[in-house]
């Protein structure tokens, strides 16, 4: 090749031919085809990959890509009502600034000498995310909340041997299907087996005699959501916790942690382990980039024993007076025990531990009552708003915060048509809950949240007005 | 002072702020942000906003959170963020097989700034996301090229994930054809998960050993652990080693033979990109973690990508939802699969932020440049192995002659015996010349007191020795000035830890609330 023609890229120093050379040189090769002197001719590939040509200066790049992402809408743009475990909650700029350090977003599992400062944030976003829930101990996140959920259940099977787990058929269904491939095994006595409690009609609780009547003493965990996928506050969780107790069941809590400024503390009505997704915790949408699972529970060992991810916390200090961390109780894990671990563990979500830790530190107590205030007033604005609209009524009567089911079968209208329509006004509409949960008939799901005030609320109202009356 | 040019060895000294707790930091009444507030004919209409809860679910104490004011909570991060070693600032040659790479700054202003991506809500209408869903389909098209299987997924959200995802299709399939396998055979110098992943979907798991000559385990003794048990291999290639096993094509072939499936875990693909593909080896599932090869930062270990290939016949064993396109270029999201789909493994379709980072990385370099960072991560690799293992306490394991790919794994063995200090104590020594710790190596430590180098692409030339003389360094203080590495790290942000990995439930301190309980802080 022409060494002076040759393409130097800036992310490949060693692609300058100078020194590209003087490697070579080094090493023993003339041609960077006899590095893989080791890989069969046979099995090398020399044809061009199928990526269209380098588009090699950063300008042009930027320009490009805006172009891309250009054709997105975003909810920035429009109004937004989607929700059912990712929302529009505001990011506030400090958590952007320090999430986006390069020492954070650029380190990986290095030791704690040299990391000190990601060990100590995360062992404060396990200080402060436990205030929240009541608990004591925490292992690193899980992929999302789904992921949380199925290893909450995995660790109720493991400290009671049991092997069923019942769970509310109101559920979220992502959450659902991936409980559905993750409690399966290969060994049918493995496999963790799954009711699912039906909810009241009119209420949207937990049907407690269907509740009762699948409650027996196989039954390895309950699970309850304290606000519900469907927007119901379960108001009978201390009810439901102590039946399945009395059963011999782990009581595990699925929860939205910003719901924690008002909403009592999970353990508090006797959950065993609490999990969710941090994703309200000063995470971005960025098209379900930004979920995070979290699960929780009290210190004792028999807990401990059972997460299958990293625990960090305190340890002891050769030089007395300096906070030092650690990697604890690391035999549990496949890294030190390959298939004879807890399930499996891995790269997961934890710079969205760093996002928690700053939101928390941000939010304080007085912040997260706030928030709860303003999500609990804007919902019932809206509820009221949308109630008056012919055709048009929450499905259920129980109460909600912030996001609730709206039943537009009286309309004679599809969700799907209802959404076209807001989506020409610039609004986002409910997410369509006809196809999941499909005995609600035209029903749909809106979320309300502190960006979400009276003005666009008012909004969405008129447009549906426009469309409905 | 500038670092020295004859010995390339700074005078280095970490960030140490003795930074306190943040709740220490508390202070009644301060404030770190407002959150808006409702309009007040609302907050007039409804009264107070508990009474919208019912009362056996509202909370009686608030949470017991720091009280900090905004420029406090940023400065109190940003020092901690100044007690890390992110490969921004370290140089991280050190962490082998996790293949840190530089990530382009353009890349990371767009996925942290640009509100087309960062505000796009996963369940928009697919006519409002047609910007991402493209990008989705392109990075589908360039990884079929660079691995030659015919569809990928990227739903998971890690490699371990990826692993547990091609785990989980391989049980569906089976059990869809009516055959009872429920064995997967590995190699105890693949990732954990590659046993930790299929042992979670109920498989049981057969961990080879390696040759000792070669690094992996013989073809027959590969065979000999095959049957018609066997539901899968899961393998990778070359592994921490750094050594390519040139008759992989042969090790598939015998899974096939006896009708198990062939997987290759691919998390680390940086070597080889460009230059051999899983299809010609034959293989059935691949994965490739986005996060390592294709250039996004690891986040202190996420959120990361783990991208599954899978070949045709497998195609609707992959989760929902799918992305299409259709004859007018419009994309959609098919929530449905064929019906043999294992539905989902996480929420929505991934970590589209980590997608679109390895599109515009992908873009940047055309075919061209992706072979160029493979071959370049080779070179830089075979340059730096022929220092380090002229360094004095150095041994290298397997291969002997060999050319190693990407990364390579050494041994402080003789160094240890030598000294009494081994692998653990030359790590915590690297940070007091400004480098990250290297890592040594999963578990079990089949080479003796090991470390694990992988001196990618983005490594210049003048890093490498820089790296090297660090390494060289540190092995001449081990046989000449032992104390200083045995008290090591000095130059760090904490000193030394007695119980780093604490094995006792009973001491485990999670939290700031415990830890004052155990020290009777006030």
């Amino acid at each position: 090749m022409d060494q002076s023609k040759k393409i130097v890229y800036p992310y490949i120093p060693n692609s300058a031919p100078q020194v590209q050379k003087e490697m070579m040189d080094a090493v023993g090769v003339k041609d960077l085809w006899d590095l893989y002197e080791e890989v069969p001719e046979e099995l090398k590939f020399r044809e061009d990959l199928d990526i269209p040509p380098a588009i090699l200066d950063e300008y042009s790049m930027k320009r490009h890509i805006d172009g891309v992402l250009g054709k997105n809408t975003s909810t920035a743009d429009y109004i937004s009502f989607l929700g059912g475990g990712c929302a529009c909650h505001y990011v506030p700029a400090v958590v952007d600034e320090i999430s986006t350090r390069g020492e954070f977003l650029t380190c990986y599992g290095a030791e704690s000498w040299a990391d000190h400062g990601k060990y100590q944030t995360y062992v404060e976003y396990n200080s402060m995310l436990a205030e929240l829930l009541e608990t004591e101990a925490m292992s690193v996140p899980q992929y999302d909340g789904g992921q949380a959920l199925a290893t909450s259940i995995c660790m109720a099977n493991r400290i009671n041997g049991k092997t069923k787990t019942l769970l509310p058929a109101s559920m979220n269904p992502q959450n659902k299907r991936i409980l559905i491939n993750y409690l399966d095994s290969v060994q049918a006595d493995l496999a963790i087996s799954y009711d699912f409690v039906a909810y009241d009609k009119e209420t949207g609780l937990i049907d407690l005699d269907d509740f009762r009547s699948k409650l027996d003493d196989n039954v390895s965990s309950v699970v309850i959501e304290p606000v519900g996928y469907l927007g119901v506050i379960e108001e009978n969780a201390r009810e439901i916790g102590e039946l399945a107790k009395a059963a011999g069941a782990e009581f595990i809590t699925y929860v939205d942690p910003i719901t924690l400024g008002l909403m009592e503390a999970p353990t508090k009505y006797g959950a065993d382990i609490v999990c969710g997704d941090l994703h309200s915790l000063g995470l971005h949408q960025s098209c379900g980039n930004g979920q995070a699972g979290f699960i929780s529970t009290m210190a004792d060992a028999k807990y401990l024993s059972e997460y299958k991810d990293f625990i960090y916390g305190f340890c002891e200090p050769e030089v007395e007076g300096e906070y030092v961390f650690g990697n604890l109780l690391i035999s549990r894990t496949h890294y030190a025990q390959r298939a004879k671990g807890k399930e499996y563990s891995g790269t997961g979500v934890n710079l969205w531990m760093v996002s928690a830790a700053v939101y928390m530190a941000l939010m304080g107590p007085k912040g997260f009552e706030e928030i709860d205030e303003t999500i609990l007033y804007n919902g019932a604005y809206a509820l009221q708003k949308l109630s008056e609209i012919k055709g048009v009524k929450p499905v259920f009567s129980g109460k909600s915060f912030g996001e609730f089911a709206i039943d537009f079968n009286e309309t004679g209208k599809s969700v799907a048509e209802i959404n076209k329509y807001l989506l020409t006004k610039g609004i986002f509409g409910g997410l369509d809950l006809s196809k999941d949960f499909s005995e609600l008939g035209a029903s749909a799901l809106f979320c309300f949240t502190e960006t979400t005030g009276k003005c666009e609320i008012d909004a969405l109202v008129e447009a549906l007005k426009e469309l409905l009356q | 002072m500038a670092r020295n040019r004859e010995t390339l060895l700074r005078e280095f000294h970490e960030a140490k702020w003795d930074e306190p707790i943040i709740y220490e930091m508390s202070t009644p009444g301060e404030r770190g942000i407002l959150p808006p507030k409702a309009d007040p004919s609302i907050i007039d209409e409804f009264g107070d906003a508990k009474d919208l809860i019912p009362q056996s679910m509202r909370r009686e104490t608030s949470p017991n959170l720091p009280e900090v004011g905004q420029m406090r909570v940023n400065r109190h991060y940003m020092r901690l963020s100044q007690e890390t070693m992110g490969d921004d600032v370290a140089v991280d040659i050190g962490e082998g097989t996790c293949t840190m790479k530089y990530s382009p700054k353009i890349q990371e202003h767009t996925v942290a700034y640009n509100a087309k991506i960062t505000e796009i809500h996963p369940m928009q209408d697919p006519s409002t996301m047609q910007g991402i869903l493209e990008v989705y389909y392109e990075v589908e098209r360039y990884m079929k090229s660079i691995s030659g299987m015919d569809h990928f997924c990227f739903q998971p959200g890690g490699g371990a994930h990826a692993v547990f995802t091609n785990a989980s299709i391989i049980r569906k399939y089976f059990r869809d054809r009516g055959e009872d396998r429920d064995e997967i055979v590995t190699t105890i110098f693949s990732h954990p998960c590659d046993a930790g992943s299929p042992a979670t979907v109920g498989f049981k798991v057969v961990d080879l050993m390696n040759d000792p000559v070669q690094g992996y385990p013989t073809l027959e003794a590969f065979k000999a652990a095959l049957s018609e048990k066997t539901a899968a291999i899961f393998v990778t290639n070359p592994e921490d080693t750094g050594l390519f096993n040139p008759k992989i094509k042969e090790y598939v072939d015998a899974a096939h033979a006896v009708g198990a499936l062939a997987v290759y875990d691919q998390a680390n693909v940086n070597g080889i990109m460009g230059i051999t593909r899983a299809r010609e080896c034959g293989f059935d599932l691949i994965h490739y973690n986005l996060h390592k090869t294709f250039s996004s930062p690891h986040g202190g270990m996420g959120p990361g990508c783990g991208a599954v290939g899978a070949r045709d016949f497998l195609k609707d064993y992959l989760p929902v939802p799918r992305i299409t396109k259709d004859e007018n270029g419009t994309f959609d999201l098919d929530w449905n699969g064929e019906g043999a789909t294992i539905g989902q493994v996480r929420s929505y379709f991934g970590n589209a932020q980590v997608v679109l980072r390895a599109y515009m990385w992908l873009r940047s370099l055309g075919s061209d440049g992706v072979r160029e960072a493979a071959m370049c991560a080779v070179l830089n690799n075979q340059y730096m192995v022929k220092q380090i293992e002229q360094i004095k306490g150095v041994t290298m394991y397997y291969g002997e002659g060999k050319r190693r790919i990407e990364q390579c794994r050494y041994s402080w063995e003789q160094l240890e015996k030598d000294t009494g200090l081994g692998t653990e104590d030359v790590l915590r020594r690297m940070v007091d010349y400004g480098c990250e710790h290297y890592w040594e190596s999963h578990h079990p430590h089949i080479v003796p007191e090991p470390f694990t180098l992988e001196p990618t692409d983005s490594f210049s030339k003048e890093d490498i020795d820089e790296f090297v003389a660090v390494m060289r360094k540190i092995a001449q203080e081990c046989y000449e000035t032992p104390e200083v590495v045995r008290t090591a790290p000095h130059n760090a942000p904490c000193h030394g830890i007695k119980n780093y990995y604490e094995e006792d439930p009973e001491k485990v301190i999670c939290t700031w609330k415990k830890y004052k309980e155990v020290y009777g802080i006030e």
